[in-house]
């Protein structure tokens, strides 16, 4: 005698959850998103740093802005190639938010892809998305 | 310098090497990112199932819990349900705190010897704190992970990584888990190195899959908040590793193959490797049988049959022969 029908059971459910992410995933094809620059990032044509570096370090960079603006009162940022950018979230138009206009097709898109929920937004507030005009970004602290 | 823990040291620190001189120097991106990961996950699903499956065809064993409790008995004698189960239901109440909470661990003592000489046991609850520290941070950074291979990722991971990263402190927030996953195997580490009748019985088995552990941690630790990876192109590689449209994006830094063929290495070693009690948990007798020995009768399931005469069937053979001797019989003719 021995228990081999209920521990074959037991091995069943356990292949199930470790082969999870193989048929939840079934069927779907998955790409990464798509980022749509703003009429106004793409006038720039630069960012802070250059994109690759962006995609890996943006936090850090704003993580940088925000001791930077907070604890030394200081709200301007000079590039490696030179230009200022305002170190804000969202406000002014050198700002991220004030580049890339829109939170949703932008920052949202890669950041739901990649399951990261940046709680910066309970506090501050992106700029209200309004495509045909020129929207000034709210003034939000 | 033990030259156990220094082989599982030089091994890991060889598979690093290995990984990426393989990426930066070979460009072996399509190795270490599809074929090796495949090739482990297929060695660790058919690995474990039939490490289960032989162990499952052994029989039953005689009951033979290790019991931390007074047995049924009498019913003025108090019975310690749960230490001592007498019952499936109690067994399974028992496997459940001990899979659960490590309550074996938690009786762990350790003896020293007093002046006198007299022996005393001491509270030693470290290993129980740190291994339940270690195993908890260990599943929940693995169900983190899984944000790389689902799309759309579900809620309930979302609420995961919300607690996981609850401190907020720093971009990207620092995960409580990841933190205490590399504390806790540090301190599993150094117990083995540092206390010497420890250090004695180890073997370099045992220090090989700490190590790992540790580099796991670190480049894990290393990519999220130190040299930076492009995780969105990570995502692709492993979402296309799961829906078997494997492809190698383009920028994600070595440091991140390293990662996953520690990783491989590890869930390849797992069914060949004491990291097998993952599964053996459930099976160990002297914790998943009742204590029921005394009420039920255990009959060994080799036994030969045997063939056997009663004194009854005896009796009916010579009933006459004895009659005629004088022999005493049970039953008269
Ligand atoms: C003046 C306009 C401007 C500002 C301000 C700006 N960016 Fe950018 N950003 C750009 C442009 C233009 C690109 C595309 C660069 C390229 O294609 O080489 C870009 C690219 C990026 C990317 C990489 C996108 C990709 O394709 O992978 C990220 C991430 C990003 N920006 C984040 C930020 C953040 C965060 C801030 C604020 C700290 C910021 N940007 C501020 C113009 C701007
Ligand atoms: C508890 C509310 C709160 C949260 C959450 C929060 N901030 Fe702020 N943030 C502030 C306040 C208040 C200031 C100061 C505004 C000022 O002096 O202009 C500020 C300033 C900043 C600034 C510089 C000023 C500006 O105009 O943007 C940056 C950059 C910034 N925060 C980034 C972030 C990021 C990134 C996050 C998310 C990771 C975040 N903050 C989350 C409250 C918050
Ligand atoms: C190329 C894709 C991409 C774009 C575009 C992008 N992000 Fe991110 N962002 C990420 C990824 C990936 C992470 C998570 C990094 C990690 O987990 O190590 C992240 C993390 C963050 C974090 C830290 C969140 C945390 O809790 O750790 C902040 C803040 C942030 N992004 C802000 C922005 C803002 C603001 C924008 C738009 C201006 C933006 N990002 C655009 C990919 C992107």
């Amino acid at each position: 005698m021995n228990d081999k029908n209920r521990i074959t059971f037991g091995l069943i459910v356990f292949i199930a959850i470790v082969t999870f992410p193989f048929w939840y995933n079934l069927g779907k094809a998955s790409s990464a998103p798509e980022l749509k620059l703003s009429e106004k990032a793409k006038a720039a044509k630069e960012c802070v740093k250059p994109k690759e570096i962006m995609r890996q370090e943006h936090m850090q960079i704003l993580d940088l802005w925000r001791d930077t603006v907070v604890r030394d009162a200081n709200r301007a940022y000079k590039s490696g190639s030179g230009k200022t950018f305002g170190m804000s979230l969202s406000s002014g138009e050198e700002s991220c938010l004030g580049c890339h206009e829109s939170k949703t097709e932008f920052c949202d898109k890669c950041h739901n892809y990649a399951s990261v929920a940046p709680y910066c937004w309970t506090c501050h507030i992106a700029p209200e998305e309004k495509k045909p005009e020129e929207n000034k970004p709210e003034e939000n602290k | 310098m033990n030259e156990k823990y220094l082989y599982s040291l030089i091994a890991v620190i060889a598979l690093f090497l290995l990984a990426y001189a393989g990426v930066e120097a070979a460009g072996l991106q399509y190795l270490f990112g599809i074929i090796i990961p495949y090739l482990a996950i297929i060695t660790f699903v058919v690995g474990f199932a039939m490490r289960i499956m032989d162990w499952a065809s052994s029989p039953v064993p005689f009951r033979i819990p290790t019991t931390c409790g007074q047995q049924k008995s009498l019913p003025w004698i108090k019975h310690n349900k749960i230490d001592n189960p007498f019952t499936g239901g109690a067994v399974v109440i028992r496997m459940i705190l001990e899979i659960l909470f490590f309550r074996s661990l938690f009786r762990n003592t350790k003896c020293k010897m007093n002046e006198g000489p007299r022996i005393s046991y001491v509270w030693e609850k470290w290993l129980w704190l740190f291994s339940l520290a270690f195993h908890y941070a260990f599943l929940t950074t693995l169900i983190r992970h899984l944000r790389f291979f689902l799309e759309p990722v579900p809620f309930l991971l979302q609420i995961l990584e919300k607690v996981d990263g609850f401190l907020q402190i720093g971009l990207p927030g620092v995960l409580i888990s990841g933190v205490v996953l590399l504390a806790a195997v540090i301190f599993l580490l150094l117990r083995r190195i540092l206390i010497p009748q420890i250090r004695y019985f180890s073997l370099a088995a045992d220090f090989f899959p700490l190590f790992l552990i540790i580099g796991i941690a670190v480049s894990g630790i290393m990519m999220r908040y130190f040299t930076k990876v492009n995780i969105v192109g990570v995502k692709e590689l492993t979402m296309g590793l799961v829906t078997f449209h494997p492809h190698i994006p383009e920028g994600i830094g070595a440091i991140f193959y390293v990662h996953v063929f520690f990783v491989s290495v590890l869930l390849a070693y797992f069914p060949f490797s004491k990291l097998m009690h993952m599964g053996g948990v459930f099976l160990s007798p002297t914790r998943n049988l009742p204590t029921n020995t005394r009420a039920y009768r255990h009959i060994n399931p080799w036994n030969p049959e045997v063939k056997i005469h009663t004194y009854q069937a005896y009796e009916d053979d010579f009933r006459e022969k004895m009659i005629e001797a004088g022999l005493p019989v049970e039953k008269e003719l």
